[in-house]
Parts: C-alpha cells; sequence; structure tokens
C-alpha cells in the first residue's frame, strides 16, 4: 500500500530571481541566477547533482523543446535531465521529478528547475494559445484567452450563488489588494506598489467581469531547489531544513466540458487534488493546520474560488471570507504571502516553484519584512489550464520533523 | 407533381443604412445620395456566400427529410472557394447522407435560376426524386459607389421533389445573351460596371420582358392570370416599367428590396419569390425570373399544401430580426475596406490539416457528436469512451446531430484581450437541454445581449480564415436569443 512521501524529501537550497520584465536576460541567464543562489544556499556544487528536471511551458518563446538548455547552460556532468511540461504546473513538475527520485533511492541529490522568459513575444498577456494546441482544436477550438477563461469562473460563481456582480468584483478586488500589499515588501516581486480596491474596481475590463487588475503579472524568471533525503541532509550538517509532506496532482477527464454535471463555478480537480494532499501529510483540519499558502492567483476569481476547493472556506462563501481578511497577511491564513502570481508575478515554468520558495523561507525565518510569527506547514497550489480543462497540483511542505 | 416542397431564408442580421454611406462620403461622392434611402443587409465578420448558404438550407430542411435527398445544388458568384466544391462543403455541414451529387452552379446571377431548371428536369426526367437547391451571394464593392447601396447580403434555399409539393413546376423559359453589363475577371475583387443607363435600357428593359413574355407563350398563360412576379432590378423605377411593359399591374410585381434588404445577387431572384410565396393562398401563379447574361423564367402554381408547412424563419422572419446602428466605418471594416491595426497577437495562427478536416468533417462540419448506447448520453466531441463518469462504455454509441438542438448559456465572457473583428470576442459554455454541451464562440450578439441561461441556437460561420493560404476554415457557433426567438428551432 502507498505511504506516500511524507518526510522522505529533503529540501537543502533554493534560488529565485527577481521576476520582471528582464529585458536584459534570457532563459539561459535567468537560469543562471537562480541556480548560483541554490548551490550556494545548499552547499553543494555542480558535480554533486545526480539528476535534474527543468520544467517551462511554452518552449517557442523560450528556448525550444527537450533538457538540453539546462544540461548545457549549468554544465551539468552528463547526467538524467529531463523536461516537464503541464501547463501551470510545469514547475511542480520538475520539483516531483527531482522528489520521487531521491525519495525512491534511485539518486542522492537532484535538482528541479524552473523557467520562463515570456517577454520575448512583443505583445502582452500569454501567446496565443490555439494555434498551438494541436490540428484538431486548432478546427473548433473558441477564440479564447486566459483571462477569458477564468473570466467565465466568475460569470458562473456569481449565477450559481447568486452573488451580485457587484459583490463579487469587490471581493475579488480585495484579492488583488491583499497581493499588491504583500507584493510590495518583496524586492524579487514583479509588482512592488500597493494598490486601493478602488482603484482595482475601477480598472479597464481585459475580459468581463476581469479588469486588468484582477490579472497577475507576465513575467520573466527561474526558481529551483536542491533535493536530498533528510538522511543525507542531516549528514550534511543540515539542520533546520524543510521536507516535502504531500506532493499531489490531479487533471481533468473531460467531464466539465463534455458531461451535463459541472456547473463552471468550482475546479473539480482542486477539489480533490486538496483532499488527496491533506491525507498524504496527515492534515485533518487545514483551515487550522495550515499556516500559509500561496496559491495559483493567476486572476483574482481563480484564488477567491480556490479557497472553497481547498475545502477552506464553505461553498459559495469564499467571497465573504476574502473581504472578512481570512487569507490576508495577519488573517487566518496568510496567502499570496510574497505577492503571489499576482505581483511577485508568473512565469509559468517557474512559479509552482517560486512558490515553494517563500515556503522555505518563511519556514526558515528568512522572509525579511514578510516573516510570518512561528509558521509550521505551508502549502502551495498551481492550476494550469482552464477551469474547465486543467492541471491542478499541490504540495505541502514543513520543517522536519514538526 | 413537381414542384417546390419547402422554402428557407438567410439574410445577415446586421443592416447598413444607407443615409450612413451618404453621411461619411458624400462629400467625395454626393451622387450616392440618390440611393441613400433605407437599409442594406450586411454579413457578419465570419458570414460568407458559403455560410450564409448553409444557414438559409437549414430553414428549407425544417420539416423536410433529408435523407431522400438525391442532390444538392450551390449557386453563387462569390463562392470561397475557386477548386474546392462549394456546394460539397454545404452538403456536409448539412449532414447529408453521402450518397449524394452535389453541384456548383456559378459565374452568372441568374445561375440560382438556372440550377432551378436543370433541378426540374431532372425530377421530370425521374432520375432523381428529391433536390435542395440554395442560392447565396455575398458581393464587394469599393466604398461610396452606388452598387455598395443596391446590394445587400443573403441566401434562400428551395427543395425540390414531387411529394407534398407547395408549388407546383409549370414550366420555364430561358435566354441567354452575353450581355456584359458587368464582369469580375478571375482572381478580381470587384466587378467592373459598364455604364448603369445602358445596363437599364439594353440589358433589364429588355432582356427580362423577352424571357417572361416567352414563358407565358410558351405555357399559354395570361400576364393577367399571373398573381405575382418576381425578377430582379435594382432600378426602381425601371423594375416598376418592366411589368408595364408586359402588361401587368404594380400589384403583380413584387418589391425588390432595396429598402430592407438591397439586391443580394444570386440568391434575389429566390428571395423574392419566396417572400411572394410567405403571402400567396392556393392556387396562385407565381413568376420568377433570374438576370444575369440572359435570363431564366420560371412559373408555379402555389397549392393548398402551403397551408400545412412547418414554421420557418424564411425571408420574412429573416427581414424582422435585424440589428441596426452599424456604422459605415464597422461596415469598411467587414469589408476589408479600410485597414485597421490588429497587432502582433493576430499575426499568430496555424495551417489547418486536410488529413484532420477530413478525418473529423461530421464532428467539425457537420456539429455531429455521439449517443452513447448503453447509458443514452448525448455528447460531442465524439470520443471512443463514454465521458458519464458511471457508464464509461468503449466505442458503443450511434451518430447524433447538435446543429439543430436548443440550447443555453452555461456560462460567458466577452473578452477585449482576444483578437477579434468586433471586440469583445465573447465565447462561452453551451449547455444543451437534451444533453451535451460545448466551448464555443458566440456571434451576432453585444456583451449587453448575453446573460447565463440565456437560450442560444447554433449558426455555421467562418472560424478560422487563412489568408497566407486561401483557405477558409468553417465551424459552428451560438447564436443568443432574445426571449421568445428562436421558436422555429426543433428541440
Amino acid at each position: 500500500m502507498a505511504t506516500g512521501i511524507k518526510d522522505k524529501v529533503a529540501i537543502i537550497g533554493m534560488g529565485c530571481t527577481r521576476f520582471g520584465e528582464r529585458w536584459d536576460v534570457g532563459p539561459e541567464e535567468l537560469m543562471v541566477e537562480a541556480y548560483l543562489e541554490c548551490i550556494e544556499d545548499a552547499g553543494i556544487e555542480t558535480n554533486d547533482i545526480q539528476a535534474a528536471w527543468l520544467g517551462t511551458c511554452i518552449e517557442e518563446v523560450n528556448f525550444g523543446k527537450s533538457a538540453l538548455p539546462l544540461s548545457m547552460t549549468l554544465r551539468l556532468p552528463n547526467i538524467p535531465v529531463t523536461r516537464t511540461e503541464n501547463f501551470c504546473a510545469t514547475g511542480t513538475e520538475a520539483l516531483r521529478g527531482a522528489a520521487y527520485a531521491v525519495a525512491s533511492g534511485a539518486y542522492d541529490i537532484c535538482l528541479a528547475m524552473g523557467v520562463e522568459k515570456l517577454k520575448d513575444t512583443g505583445y502582452g498577456g500569454l501567446p496565443d494559445l490555439n494555434a498551438n494546441a494541436g490540428p484538431l482544436n486548432w478546427l473548433w477550438f473558441p477564440n479564447v484567452t486566459a483571462p477569458g477563461c477564468f473570466a467565465m469562473l466568475a460569470q458562473a460563481y456569481a449565477a450559481r450563488y447568486g452573488v451580485p456582480e457587484k459583490e463579487l468584483k469587490t471581493a475579488m478586488a480585495h484579492v488583488s489588494a491583499k497581493s499588491h500589499a504583500n507584493g510590495a515588501k518583496n524586492p524579487k516581486a514583479h509588482l512592488r506598489s500597493v494598490v486601493s480596491v478602488e482603484k482595482i474596481m475601477a480598472s479597464p475590463s481585459v475580459a468581463h467581469p476581469l479588469g486588468l487588475f484582477d490579472c497577475c503579472g507576465v513575467s520573466d524568471g527561474a526558481a529551483c531547489a536542491i533535493v536530498t533525503t533528510p538522511e543525507i541532509a542531516k549528514k550534511m550538517g543540515k539542520k533546520d531544513f524543510v521536507t516535502v509532506k504531500s506532493l499531489q496532482l490531479a487533471l481533468s477527464n473531460g467531464e466539465e466540458l463534455q458531461y451535463n454535471e459541472w456547473q463552471g463555478a468550482h475546479f473539480i480537480t482542486t477539489s480533490k487534488c486538496s483532499e488527496a494532499a491533506y491525507k498524504e501529510a496527515g492534515i485533518k483540519n487545514p483551515r487550522e493546520e495550515l499556516s500559509m499558502m500561496e496559491v495559483h492567483d493567476c486572476f483574482s476569481i481563480t484564488e477567491l474560488v480556490t479557497m472553497e476547493d481547498l475545502h477552506l472556506s464553505d461553498r459559495g462563501k469564499a467571497y465573504r471570507d476574502v473581504t472578512d481578511g481570512v487569507y490576508n497577511i495577519d488573517g487566518k491564513i496568510p496567502c499570496q504571502v510574497d505577492g503571489g502570481l499576482k505581483c511577485f508575478g508568473h512565469p509559468i515554468g517557474a512559479s509552482g516553484l517560486r512558490m515553494l520558495y517563500e515556503m522555505n523561507l518563511q519556514l526558515r525565518g528568512k522572509a525579511g519584512d514578510r516573516q510570518l510569527k512561528d509558521p509550521r506547514l505551508g502549502l502551495t497550489h498551481n492550476l494550469g489550464g482552464f477551469p474547465f480543462m486543467n492541471i491542478c497540483a499541490i504540495a505541502i511542505v514543513g520543517k522536519y520533523g514538526a | 407533381m413537381i414542384g417546390i416542397t419547402h422554402y428557407g431564408g438567410y439574410i445577415p442580421k446586421l443592416r447598413l443604412e444607407r443615409m450612413k454611406i451618404f453621411q461619411s462620403m458624400g462629400w467625395f461622392a454626393p451622387a450616392i445620395m440618390m440611393v441613400a434611402q433605407g437599409e442594406r443587409s450586411v454579413c457578419n465578420w465570419d458570414e460568407d456566400a458559403l455560410s450564409m448558404a448553409v444557414e438559409a438550407a437549414r430553414d428549407c430542411l425544417r420539416g423536410a427529410n433529408k435523407t431522400k435527398l438525391d442532390a444538392v445544388y450551390l449557386c453563387s458568384t462569390t463562392l470561397p472557394y475557386g477548386d474546392r466544391q462549394n456546394a460539397g462543403i454545404v452538403k456536409t455541414a448539412l449532414n447529408v447522407h453521402d450518397s449524394v451529387m452535389t453541384a456548383d452552379f456559378t459565374s452568372a446571377l441568374k445561375s440560382g435560376t438556372t440550377a432551378l431548371i436543370a433541378a426540374f428536369d431532372a425530377l421530370a426526367g425521374g432520375e432523381k426524386k428529391s433536390i435542395l437547391v440554395t442560392a447565396s451571394d455575398k458581393r464587394e464593392t469599393k466604398g461610396a459607389y452606388f452598387y455598395e447601396s443596391w446590394f445587400g447580403d443573403g441566401a434562400a434555399s428551395l427543395a425540390l421533389g414531387s411529394e407534398n409539393v407547395i408549388a407546383e413546376y409549370k414550366g420555364s423559359y430561358s435566354v441567354s445573351h452575353d450581355f456584359p453589363d458587368h464582369f469580375r475577371g478571375t482572381g478580381f475583387k470587384y466587378d467592373y460596371m459598364w455604364e448603369e443607363r445602358w445596363v437599364r435600357d439594353e440589358g433589364y428593359s429588355k432582356i427580362i420582358p423577352e424571357a417572361i413574355g416567352g414563358l407565358l407563350k410558351k405555357l399559354g398563360v395570361k400576364i393577367s392570370d399571373v398573381a405575382k412576379m418576381a425578377y430582379p432590378c435594382f432600378f426602381q423605377a425601371e423594375h416598376a416599367k418592366i411589368a408595364r411593359s408586359l402588361g401587368a399591374t404594380p400589384e403583380q410585381v413584387v418589391d425588390n428590396m432595396h429598402a430592407v434588404c438591397g439586391e443580394t445577387g444570386t440568391a434575389h431572384p429566390f428571395i423574392m419569390f419566396i417572400s411572394a410565396l410567405e403571402g400567396a393562398k392556393p392556387g396562385d401563379k407565381i413568376l420568377m425570373a433570374g438576370f444575369g447574361q440572359g435570363c431564366d423564367a420560371l412559373l408555379f402554381e402555389v397549392t393548398d399544401n402551403i397551408t400545412r408547412l412547418s414554421p420557418r424563419k424564411g425571408v420574412k422572419g429573416c427581414l424582422a430580426d435585424k440589428r441596426l446602428g452599424m456604422s459605415y466605418e464597422k461596415y469598411c471594416k467587414f469589408r476589408d475596406l479600410i485597414k485597421v491595426e490588429m497587432g502582433i497577437r493576430a499575426e499568430s495562427g496555424a495551417r489547418t490539416a486536410m488529413t484532420t478536416l477530413w478525418r473529423k468533417r461530421k464532428m467539425i462540419t457537420g456539429l455531429v457528436g455521439t449517443k452513447c448506447s448503453k447509458c443514452g448520453n448525448p455528447q460531442w466531441p465524439p470520443t471512443d469512451i463514454c465521458v458519464n463518469p458511471s457508464c464509461r462504455a468503449v466505442r458503443q454509441f450511434e451518430e447524433y446531430e447538435f446543429a439543430e438542438r436548443a440550447g443555453r448559456v452555461l456560462t460567458w465572457t466577452a473578452d477585449m484581450l482576444a483578437v477579434s473583428y468586433e471586440p469583445p470576442a465573447i465565447y462561452g459554455v453551451v449547455q444543451f437541454n437534451d444533453g451535451g454541451r460545448m466551448l464555443v464562440d458566440f456571434t451576432d450578439c453585444e456583451q449587453k445581449d448575453v446573460k447565463v441561461g440565456q437560450p442560444v441556437r447554433m449558426s455555421f460561420r467562418q472560424h478560422h480564415p487563412d489568408e497566407m493560404r486561401g483557405y477558409h476554415g468553417y465551424f459552428w457557433k451560438a447564436v443568443p436569443l432574445k426571449q421568445g426567438d428562436g421558436k422555429e428551432a426543433s428541440a
């Protein structure tokens, strides 16, 4: 019977670049920037790494296919390197590869790298999705964008729970305002200004009902982690390190868009993925036990609805918890402590590892101005794709032995 | 008895008030004031002659048995493909069985009436028993031109057969003249027109009476026995004068529809004829003539069956279902008369894989899904494994058509980021009332028209045009209906 990987994987080093419009560098330089911080933190050398995973999502605007760019850029010693891609869960997938490799005993020390260079497209927003969705989808898929697809979540949520548009817009604005307040304290964040609820609500429409400030930043960046087993970490003299408590993934099977039951107002995958993650981590009451979260706030409505699918807010009630400040930095469960995708930015392949980077800092008491008091368990969550067909990835981490 | 068994119409919802053309361009061409009355029909940016033909044919086939069709004819001078049979795309969109003959009738504005005569000849010979003839045109002109105002966009469809005939075919008479009132060379976008006075006096005024007079003589029918005559002529005064020259009264002439939609090219004789049928009573004799390098004239007699014809939108319904308020600038953008910056994002796009289209022609062009033979669940797209979580039957399904199914908006958005000819791009998820759902573009609507729960109908549209390769990709979109609209939709 499978028992999961709780406390079988230690994170002994992490690195993360400043996110933003990094006109000065490409994906290769971003990887080096994150990597140098990471190996210094881990206290290892490149030749200590036995296997590596590279996460990058939209390879067409990065460095093309395969894992060669990681192996060549870091001059890895001809070891196994694998590229992972699973929409916005890409970075967490890289970590899964590395974590399972050390948990299985196949390797002692592994690297997980996530990177995305999005600002080589020449326009705002993400590159066009449809043209690269395969020859069959090209024939019928509507002319969608990411904000449009998540705007449909907001429309369905408002309709399902009878929330007046203005009230939902206000709650969504609270989500973004909170992340701006947190991001302002983070020197590595892309967007570092405090923005009021009023300004957010007055921003121009991107995809009704989402306005400009309901959307996260499109950024360049990289983040990475070195993992090993707790035993090896201890032998290396590491104290106070962080271990993986659970690592879960759940994917849509097409029922959202092809069957008749889903009402468009929540994430089937996140609901199931979080249950599996809590079970693996031994968490009974997440609202009481989780100390902090970095969730996939690609859009304000995504974060809001995710609070229900993480089983933290009651169905149809998250908008009230949000306006009540439950997820603010001084609230019950601080969320997007580092600014989130909203303000730290969202270089797709890097995002899962960037979230983990903040959890690692917080758990080791190194988060500076943003440091929470004595956090115990942190959750990261990615939602790749669209509300109607997606990949959910959840990681829960905590101090070893806690 | 052979004749018309069903009819259908399609006039796009958009109307351009002609005075707006004058208001924008009168400084340049003051004379266009002379034709600046009423409104003309205009295709939405995702419509063309082929998509309109499919819509008209769907309207026509309400209550008809499409499994009995022996032939599908498409008539137009503005078909998207010069080589790839356009009628074959119509047939696939209508999900007509494969053992059918398809043909395009083209390169003359009278090709619609010519196809009708050819179809009746085949019916009379007994070789074929049921034929669908659809005519459609979306003609382009340069701006600030008389013809821009005279023309409209539209399509109409007639089903011919020998059972439940609503208008008996009495006979036809044709004349052929290489009268070059206008021409459009292969590869050219616009017509080249000769002087209107000559076209009027030597063309319409002589050639139409020649054919109609010939038909009446051939059939031994007096002009006074004809209830209505449907023939095109965008010269308003001349339209009436032709009737007088034949000895007819103004009441016998079907309005040329300049005020309400403009002249729809190949489709126009059909559209005028259908508008006459819509007001006809059993026993009425109705004459139709098509003009263009000659003239075809056909005579019909309405039967009792017309009172039992199943409801349809027809021409009357289309004329009532309109969106006014279109600016001339928007018209110019839709017709590619002005260049607007679409941004780098608009450059992206893919080739269409012909292998994929051929494999999935029913799913894509016909909007055909499946119904699970085990659990009965309808689904689109068709998949090997049933989507119903309590079923999951493998490859046990039958074909299930979605195009005529009624649905509702499950969720939607109005997207300003997506590239669009008419921002915001509106799309959403449609839940079909009998089961099945799909993510789909919406069309013929504005943001203020759309709500969760609103009824929709499906419409065949351009979906992924590829200007670089001259490819025209079609798929289905959802049209939000106002409460009470769409009653003619089945299911």
